[in-house]
């Protein structure tokens, strides 16, 4: 196996065994970078210089004895709205087009104490705000198994470097799915991890009551040890939590046995008459994945979960509302976008906003500031309050009879560039399946259960209660055993199919 | 036709910013001055990614005024964001409480005259303060200064429950005087570490309802505020009178040409957008918080009078003036300590001290210097070291540049002089350039020792010793033949 195609812990382990130096590994991922970065446009900064000189210095730690954790010189991508000192941070926006940030998220500085290389940042749908991460003021990302296809979003950057092997592993942030919905569709492993599970301090804000920072990898275990890097409380963020045990990777047993497994049915109702838009491909994979599970001893049941078709619209309110308040900080006074020409400071305003978001960020901004207007808050963001209470009312049932909620990530495989952002609506509703998790603050992990005829991955989504991430990343992990190593050479290679 | 009478409702909305060492949200300092921008951190200059975390001590301030005020401690309190867009807030939102403030449902006792209210307090809520603008009219721009964003603010909403200025003064220096006492703020209007806007509305006496409202800021002195409540009292008056309506606005009274300025109606007020801030859980706040914070709770002025009568023997009035700032309080109660001496310690805080705040246009608060000097200075004109006249003279240097007495009674010769042959001579003197003092004092007008004394302690320089002079003069003229 090449570097590149190294799951990052196994490359980890060599680079500790001498095997490979971290400066190796660097080369070979920027070559990689620079091979696949013409068709993918998985990144919107490739930081060379700095990461060499990373490399190097971690190499020398190693070498030292003074760095010695599992991702010790394992390079790196990190979402473009993940704040890395002194390294370009544009959430994909023309607003922030230069905005070099003063100081590093606390997941990075995490992740640099572990040793992990940064390669640069990767591209995403402006502000994080959509679900194919066409919306980048720097471009579309393409899906890397099929460039006709997006990759997802918002994290498409993030859960493309990952398939293509531009990077061992990236950080994401999942606000509505933002993780797991790009990992299915470029057939990766992305974990949500438990609300205030991962520090927000650095990562700029979209909805505050939902942004996750989470893993994307090529395998299970990859997830699990970049979550236990990152994961820790941290006092700068009021709503980070202290949890018992960081210790994810203790979890990686081949074993469903005790396990409970629930299937929403209400998930499952396909066609032109459900709710979820269910395509036939999905709905066999995920079902198989059902049955695989089943076979390794996890005992699996269909329940009714409700309220399944009031998730997206209590999602599209409570997310626009704190967006549209998030957001206001950019206005051209302070850093990042100013227009070039203005009156007064109202016209410096609009223009500068007008011309520094792009439309989906605009239609959310002008969404969540109606739904926050007098006159209009009971109706649409007290309720939408309510329904998030319901929801997870709903969840806490669930995981009194099951450990693990089975759902696939979304309705259908990837789908082509250009078809989604004609018809927002249609967009929206298609993060039916990874909303919830955010509205009830639970850990989410999705997986690849296999590919479409178009030979386009199939994602499986994973729930877990509230801080039962080792259940997810348990059963995932036993999954992954029975369905065994993706191939992902097939869009690493320097042309991918077409 | 009987003249329409008019009944004036106010309420208040006080800004007060609290003596936090931090700020709100981050670590910097709330420190006065500074360079511009000097105070500042990726929280308070609202950078992307940043978070803001809660200081502790402002929600034990806002507790402390609450429980002073006899609020409901509200046990689940929350932040809200308050959206609008200006540049000296960085965020374009400010972080308040709309939907449940810390503090409800209060009421302190006022006085005006002999006449004792009650003045409902609708709440108290904690919150940001926003940047300063400073604009360059040379350069036609603006700066900003985000050294003041995020020092913590509270806010005390009243009732509508005062009708004249007297009574607005009255609670305004009411509650002056708690949140001094309890340390949460010096409450300085000039220098708007406290502030007040005035809602004030008209209606005829005896009308049970409330005419239309304006709300008036930028009012920084209890002047400023009695000229504005006449100014602006007259004016909704006058509109009544010629048969218009009050129009709801917020207006800015300008104290130099005194009257108010509209600078929003409320058809264009703007839409806040308030709603829970994401980024702060709620703050719960149990039984025993509160009474942590009622037992550290500092004793307050009915109390310190109370005690200032019994402990010192001070008069009741005596004890009601040292206790009307709590500056003069705890000068005067740690002089007192010093010198052993409270009711001298109580004259030189209500005789001199009081008289040269006055002279130099000074507040209370502004008094800086150290109580130990006037202890020293006490002691030392009680055991005979100087005489009243140096006492006051150095008083003044203690004052104002904080002398040490010793030091300035030295430098100035100011020693009484206790050489009795020296004395002796000086009034002999005296009396040899003064024979008709003498031939009067002879023929039994006793009041001639008066004028002789006095001429004595003009030839001594008022270094003599007003008990030595007068034993010398008694002596000398007794044994003095009868002219």
């Amino acid at each position: 196996m090449n570097i590149i195609q190294m799951p990052a812990l196994m490359l980890g382990q060599m680079i500790k065994n001498r095997e490979i130096s971290a400066v190796e590994a660097a080369q070979a991922y920027l070559a990689q970078i620079e091979a696949k970065e013409k068709s993918l446009h998985g990144f919107v900064t490739v930081d060379r210089d700095g990461a060499l000189a990373r490399a190097r210095a971690a190499q020398q730690a190693i070498e030292d004895g003074t760095l010695t954790g599992p991702l010790a010189g394992v390079p790196c991508a990190v979402k473009d709205n993940i704040m890395t000192e002194g390294l370009l941070t544009t959430c994909g926006s023309r607003m922030l087009n230069s905005f070099v940030p003063a100081f590093s998220a606390e997941a990075v500085h995490r992740l640099e104490k572990a040793g992990a290389v940064i390669l640069g940042k990767t591209n995403m749908d402006e502000f994080a705000m959509g679900s194919t991460s066409e919306t980048s003021a720097y471009g579309p990302v393409r899906n890397p198994w099929n460039t006709d296809h997006v990759p997802g979003g918002s994290s498409g950057g993030s859960a493309a470097a990952a398939a293509s092997c531009e990077c061992a592993f990236a950080l994401g942030s999942d606000t509505g799915g933002s993780i797991r919905q790009p990992s299915g569709f470029c057939g990766v492993t992305g974990l949500k991890p438990t609300y205030g599970t991962v520090s927000r301090y650095g990562l700029v804000a979209y909805a505050s009551s939902l942004d996750q920072i989470g893993p994307v990898a090529r395998n299970v275990p990859d997830c699990a040890a970049v979550l236990e890097a990152i994961a820790s409380y941290d006092a700068k963020d009021s709503t980070s939590m202290k949890r018992d045990a960081y210790d994810f990777t203790e979890s990686l047993r081949d074993d469903v046995q005790d396990l409970r497994i629930g299937i929403p049915s209400d998930y499952l109702e396909g066609g032109k008459d459900g709710v979820t838009g269910l395509s036939d491909d999905v709905r066999k994979a995920v079902l198989s994945a059902a049955e695989t599970l089943k076979e390794r001893g996890a005992r699996v049941e269909e329940f009714q979960l409700n309220y399944v078709r009031y998730a997206v619209p209590a999602y599209y309110i409570i997310a626009d509302a704190e967006a549209s308040s998030n957001l206001a900080r950019y206005d051209g006074t302070k850093y990042g976008y100013r227009t070039g020409s203005y009156d007064d400071l109202h016209s410096l305003y609009k223009r500068t906003r007008s011309e520094g978001f792009g439309a989906e960020v605009k239609r959310r901004i002008m969404l969540g500031s109606f739904v926050l207007s007098s006159g209009y808050y009971d109706a649409y963001y007290l309720k939408a309050l309510k329904v998030k209470a319901l929801i997870k009312k709903a969840f806490d049932d669930a995981f009194s009879r099951y450990d693990v909620i089975l759902a696939p990530s979304a309705p259908t495989t990837a789908p082509r560039l250009g078809e989604s952002l004609s018809d927002p609506l249609a967009m929206y509703l298609s993060d039916i399946y990874t909303v919830s998790a955010n509205l009830a603050g639970l850990p989410g992990i999705c997986l690849p259960c296999g590919f479409d005829s178009k030979g386009l991955p199939i994602g499986l989504q994973m729930l877990g209660d509230c801080f039962m991430e080792k259940k997810i990343i348990r059963a995932a992990y036993t999954f992954e055993k029975s369905r065994g190593p993706i191939d992902y050479s097939r869009c690493s290679r320097e042309e991918a199919a077409s | 036709m009987k003249e329409r009478e008019y009944e004036t409702v106010i309420g208040l909305e006080v800004h007060v910013e609290l003596a936090t060492r931090t700020k709100i949200f981050c670590g910097c300092t709330t420190e006065f001055g500074g360079k511009p921008n000097s105070h500042t951190c990726p929280v308070c200059t609202g950078m992307p990614g940043s978070l803001p975390v809660l200081n502790r001590q402002v929600v034990e301030y806002a507790m402390a005024v609450g429980l002073a005020l006899n609020c409901e401690i509200s046990r689940c309190c929350k932040f809200d964001r308050k959206n609008y867009f200006y540049p000296d807030n960085p965020q374009n939102y400010q972080i308040s409480q709309l939907y449940e403030p810390i503090c409800r449902n209060g009421r302190i006792e006022i006085e005006t005259g002999d006449v004792t209210k009650t003045v409902r307090i609708h709440e108290i809520h904690m919150e940001e303060d926003a940047g300063k603008l400073i604009h360059d009219e040379w350069e036609e721009c603006s700066l900003v200064d985000y050294n003041r964003s995020g020092v913590p603010l509270i806010e005390i909403v009243s009732e509508p429950d005062m009708r004249d200025a007297a009574e607005v003064i009255a609670y305004l220096e009411k509650l002056r005087l708690i949140i001094q006492y309890l340390g949460a703020s010096d409450c300085k209007l000039q220098e708007g570490s406290m502030r007040a806007d005035v809602n004030l509305s008209v209606r005829e006496r005896g009308a049970s309802l409330l005419g239309t409202r304006t709300e008036m800021k930028n009012l920084n002195s209890f002047k400023a505020i009695t000229r504005a409540i006449s100014g602006e009292r007259d004016r909704q008056i006058e509109l009544l009178e010629d048969g218009k309506e009050v129009i709801q606005d917020t207006r800015r009274w300008d104290d130099n040409k005194e009257r108010s300025y509209p600078m929003r109606s409320k058809e264009d007020a703007q839409d806040y957008r308030y709603f829970p801030e994401p980024d702060l859980p709620p703050v719960m706040i149990s039984e025993e918080w509160i009474n942590a914070v009622k037992k550290r709770q500092p004793e307050l002025r009915t109390e310190k009078m109370a005690r200032y009568q019994k402990e010192y023997g001070l008069s009741e009035y005596d004890a009601q003036i040292i206790t009307g700032t709590k500056r003069l309080a705890d000068l005067f109660e740690e002089t007192a300590k010093l010198c052993g001496n409270p009711k001298k310690a109580a004259n030189w805080i209500m005789g001199e001290t009081l008289y040269l705040l006055k002279e130099n246009h000074m507040d209370p608060e502004d008094a800086s210097f150290s109580p130990a000097y006037l202890a020293c200075l006490i002691d030392m004109t009680e055991s005979g070291v100087i005489n009243g006249a140096a006492a006051k003279q150095a008083f003044a240097e203690i004052f104002l540049h904080n002398t040490d007495p010793v030091v300035f009674v030295d430098t100035h010769g100011l020693r009484i002089e206790r050489n009795d042959d020296t004395l002796r001579s000086l009034v002999q003197k005296v009396l040899d350039e003064n024979p008709q003092a003498i031939a009067d004092y002879q023929a039994g007008k006793k009041k001639a020792i008066g004028f002789l004394v006095g001429q004595t302690m003009k030839a001594t320089g008022g270094k003599a010793a007003p008990g030595d002079v007068n034993r010398i003069l008694s002596e000398l003229l007794f044994s003095h033949k009868p002219l």
